[in-house]
Order: structure tokens, then C-alpha cells, then sequence
């Protein structure tokens, strides 16, 4: 079945491609393989910890206070960028920014590679990033560096992402940040 | 679009952008003004259009500022557009905007105007077309007029640069006569289309030619247009923005071709519908004006 959609239309080498689609209610997606949500959060921390220049990128629904759910995530993104030990970069907007990014302190959807380079990220968590840009951006993180990309969704996640954790919400992430905290000791980091 | 999309959560202001936090605290969103916005805080205040990638000296970026910074409600606007040199600028501002397939623009905000008034019936919602002259009179042409046949409440903003510009330079409707461009060698065999009269016959209340040589009078203008869009029926702007390129001009020579042309084939036409006038009066006594 996703050999037939329209992801073959794609330029850049899809996880559709390889038959990996986004992990049912209730899993998450490591690799091409379906696990249990708690499994994989325990293997995003772990990566988060150990990766040089890991980066959390928040999305546009995650910087702006529209409703109550984006300030209690904030709150939330914050405390798991300490926990983590993780800068932070936003994704602000998906204008298309001229004549260049900033890369050293801002992400673009069009051309999120340019950020990921010159900071030498190698984990990197998008958040609250809309699905289509979420789509679009990690495809070209995908093809065009070697970074661990990690989703965290509040929908149905992203297969082009290494990991994908979906249906996250507040309740989710308070979960993922003690779970963290728990693998942060287990390093003894 | 609700205002809090700009309002940014306090953990992350040590992240963001000096252009963002402007956004937040110094564009001029129309529930922050106590008067009517317009060009003189153009100079003090964060602009809509951040950045745009339009030749030097173009025209057609000054009257879009113009434009943006005329917007009564910005906040609460859609603008829909098309292709064309200005579908460069869209994706650069700070609203929500829709390209349209070309031509189509003005059945796009006819769609969006009747959604918008379906979901949102408490609040007002503006919907401004601003697409070239290729669009709206050339390939757009049944569709801009059938909106106006139809009485839709969208304001339509024609930026006439009189040839297809961003294409290399073919000739259109709007295109005067004897005219030569690269890709319209032997001149144009035809008259200029008079937009402007055939939007006041189809139907519009209001209907402006000008050039925008002078920003107050383009920012009035847009103001006007809008306010009566929303509560009375069609509008329509014909604004000469020349395509410094295609005749030749340099960067600093726009605006002494649109002064020019303001006496020329831009001299100044502007109709008011009974109705619209007196909607205007209205508007000037409660303050929108």
C-alpha cells in the first residue's frame, strides 16, 4: 500500500519508500519498528543524552500562548530542554526567510539541513511543528544529514522521523520528562 | 487569526527573534491602535512585510507596505493572491494569505468570505484580492467580474504593471497600446482595458484608478475600499505599480513614472456608489476613517 500513494512523487528518499507508515494508536515508531510508547521514549532519551549538540526544535504551536494546552507545553519543553541538557532552537515560522537564516539561532522548515550543520546536531526533538512542515522538514533532515530525528506528535506522528511518539499532549510529556530524569540517573550523567 | 498567535509564551522570549517579539509588541494589530491604522507609523512601528525578494526600487513593494499597513483589521484579514511578481512577497508576510491557481483568485475569496461569515457569523473578517493585472483582467477576467455579478463583500486590489512582468514580458489587457516589450515585439495593436469602468458597471460600489505615487492617498483608498467591502458589496482598486524592469527604468525611477503617469493614463477615476457614500460618512462618524 505505500508504494502507491503519492510519496513516490517525492525528490528525497521516504520512509513510505521502505513500507514504514506511522505506528497505531497507543505505540510509537523506533526505526521502522512499532514499540511500545514507553520503549521508545526511554530510547529518545537515551539518545538525547548521549548525542553531541542535541537540540530540541519547538514549533510555532508550542512558542505562542493560543490556548491554555500551548502554555502548559511550553512550561513542559522548557523543563525537558534541562533535563536533557538540550538547546533549544525555535522554529518560529515557515516563512521562507531572505536572503538567509540565522542558523546559529533559528530553524526553517525549507531548508532545516543549513541549522542541523553548522550546530552539528545530532539528536535533534522536533515539537509542535505543524504535520505538513513536520513532513517537509524531516525529509530533508532524512536525506541530507546524519542527525536522529525524533518527532513528538500530537497527532498521528511522522515516519521520516527515527522515532516518532504520537498523541502527545501535556500529560504525555510529563511522562516522557520523568522517564528521562530516570535514564539521566541510570547514565549517571 | 486570533492576535495570541503572536503572543509568545514566556519560556521561550530568551529564544525567539528580535522580529518576532516586534510583531508582539510594536506591529500595529488594529486591537492595539485607538485610532485607525495607517502609513504614518510606518517609520516607528514593526511592518506586516518582513523581508521580500522583488527587484530593487520596485514599486510594487512600496504599495504593498502601503497596502498592509492601511489593512483596518489586519488581525482578522485574509488576503488571497496569485501568481505573479507579487506571489514573491505573500509568503514573506505576517498574515494569513492563499495563493490561488491563476486567475482564480477572486472564486477562492468568494469561497473563503461565505466560509468566514459561516464560521465566525460574530466577527468581521475582511478578504482582499491583490493579484496582477494578468490575473485579474487577462486570465482572471470572468472570474473577477462574475464576483462582482455576484455582489460578493471581497475587496480586489489590481496591481498594474501593464505586462506579464515575472514571465520575461508578453503583453496583456492591460498593456497600452503600441507598447513594446522583449516578448511583444511589434507592440501592442489594442487599447488599455478600462478595468476600473468595467468593475463600476459590473456592479462594484467602489472603484479607484490611481498609481501609488502617493502612499495616503493609496492607504485611503484601501481603507475605504475595505470598510465598504464589508458591509456593502464589491470593491475595486486599479494601482499602476510599472515594472521598472521591463521599460527600462533603474531602481530610483518608479516613483517619477508613477508622478508622471498620475496626469496620463492613471489620471485619477474614482466612483462611489449612493450606498457606499453614505457608508463612508457613517464609517467617518464612528471612527474607522
Amino acid at each position: 500500500m505505500a508504494n502507491q500513494g503519492p510519496a513516490y512523487y517525492s525528490p528525497y528518499p521516504t520512509a513510505t519508500y521502505e513500507g514504514v507508515i506511522t505506528p497505531p494508536e497507543g505505540k510509537a515508531l523506533l526505526l521502522e519498528e512499532v514499540v511500545e510508547e514507553e520503549k521508545a521514549m526511554r530510547e529518545v532519551a537515551r539518545v538525547m543524552l548521549t548525542s553531541e549538540n542535541a537540540t530540541i526544535f519547538p514549533g510555532p504551536q508550542v512558542l505562542y500562548a493560543y490556548n491554555e494546552e500551548a502554555s502548559k507545553k511550553a512550561t513542559l519543553i522548557k523543563e525537558m530542554a534541562e533535563v536533557l541538557n538540550a538547546k533549544m532552537i525555535p522554529m518560529y515560522d515557515y516563512r521562507p526567510k531572505y536572503p538567509k537564516i540565522d542558523a546559529e539561532v533559528e530553524i526553517n522548515p525549507n531548508h532545516p539541513n543549513l541549522t542541523i550543520w553548522h550546530n552539528k546536531i545530532k539528536a535533534a526533538i522536533f515539537i509542535g511543528v505543524h504535520c505538513h512542515y513536520a513532513n517537509v522538514a524531516l525529509k530533508i533532515v532524512r536525506a541530507e544529514t546524519d542527525c536522529y530525528t525524533i518527532a513528538i506528535c500530537g497527532l498521528s506522528g511522522h515516519e521520516d522521523a527515527m522515532a516518532t511518539l504520537r498523541d502527545q499532549h501535556s500529560s504525555e510529556l510529563a511522562k516522557f520528562i520523568k522517564i528521562a530524569r530516570e535514564v539521566k540517573s541510570e547514565l549517571k550523567l | 487569526m486570533a492576535i495570541d498567535i503572536y503572543k509568545i509564551n514566556p519560556e521561550f522570549r530568551d529564544i525567539m527573534p528580535q522580529e518576532i517579539i516586534d510583531l508582539e509588541e510594536n506591529a500595529t494589530w488594529a486591537q492595539n491602535q485607538k485610532k485607525p491604522r495607517g502609513i504614518k507609523e510606518l517609520p516607528d512601528t514593526k511592518e506586516l512585510l518582513e523581508e521580500h525578494s522583488l527587484c530593487a526600487g520596485c514599486p510594487e513593494a512600496a504599495a504593498l507596505r502601503y497596502v498592509l499597513a492601511a489593512l483596518p483589521k489586519p488581525e482578522e484579514t485574509i488576503i488571497v493572491n496569485s501568481t505573479g511578481c507579487t506571489s514573491l512577497m505573500f509568503p514573506h508576510i505576517a498574515l494569513h494569505t492563499v495563493h490561488s491557481l491563476f486567475g482564480n483568485q477572486n472564486a477562492v475569496a468568494s469561497g473563503i468570505k461565505r466560509s468566514l461569515a459561516w464560521r465566525f457569523p460574530d466577527k468581521v473578517k475582511d478578504v482582499v484580492v491583490l493579484a496582477g493585472d494578468g490575473a485579474t483582467v487577462d486570465i482572471g477576467l470572468d472570474y473577477t467580474l462574475q464576483s462582482f455579478f455576484r455582489q460578493e463583500k471581497i475587496t480586489t486590489i489590481c496591481f498594474d504593471n501593464e505586462v506579464y512582468a515575472n514571465t520575461g514580458g508578453q503583453e496583456s489587457g492591460m498593456t497600452p497600446k503600441g507598447q513594446v516589450f522583449k516578448m511583444a515585439p511589434e507592440g501592442k495593436k489594442f487599447e488599455k482595458v478600462k478595468m476600473w469602468e468595467l468593475a463600476t458597471t459590473s456592479g462594484c460600489h467602489y472603484s479607484i484608478n490611481m498609481t501609488a505615487s502617493a502612499p495616503k492617498a493609496v492607504a485611503k483608498a484601501v481603507r475605504e475600499a475595505i470598510l465598504i467591502a464589508r458591509d456593502i458589496g464589491p470593491t475595486y482598486l486599479n494601482i499602476y505599480t510599472p515594472c521598472i524592469l521591463e521599460i527600462g527604468l533603474s531602481a530610483n525611477e518608479g516613483l517619477g513614472e508613477m508622478k508622471d503617469q498620475d496626469k496620463d493614463r492613471f489620471a485619477s477615476y474614482k466612483y462611489v456608489s449612493d450606498e457606499a457614500a453614505a457608508h463612508l460618512i457613517k464609517c467617518k462618524e464612528e471612527g474607522l476613517l
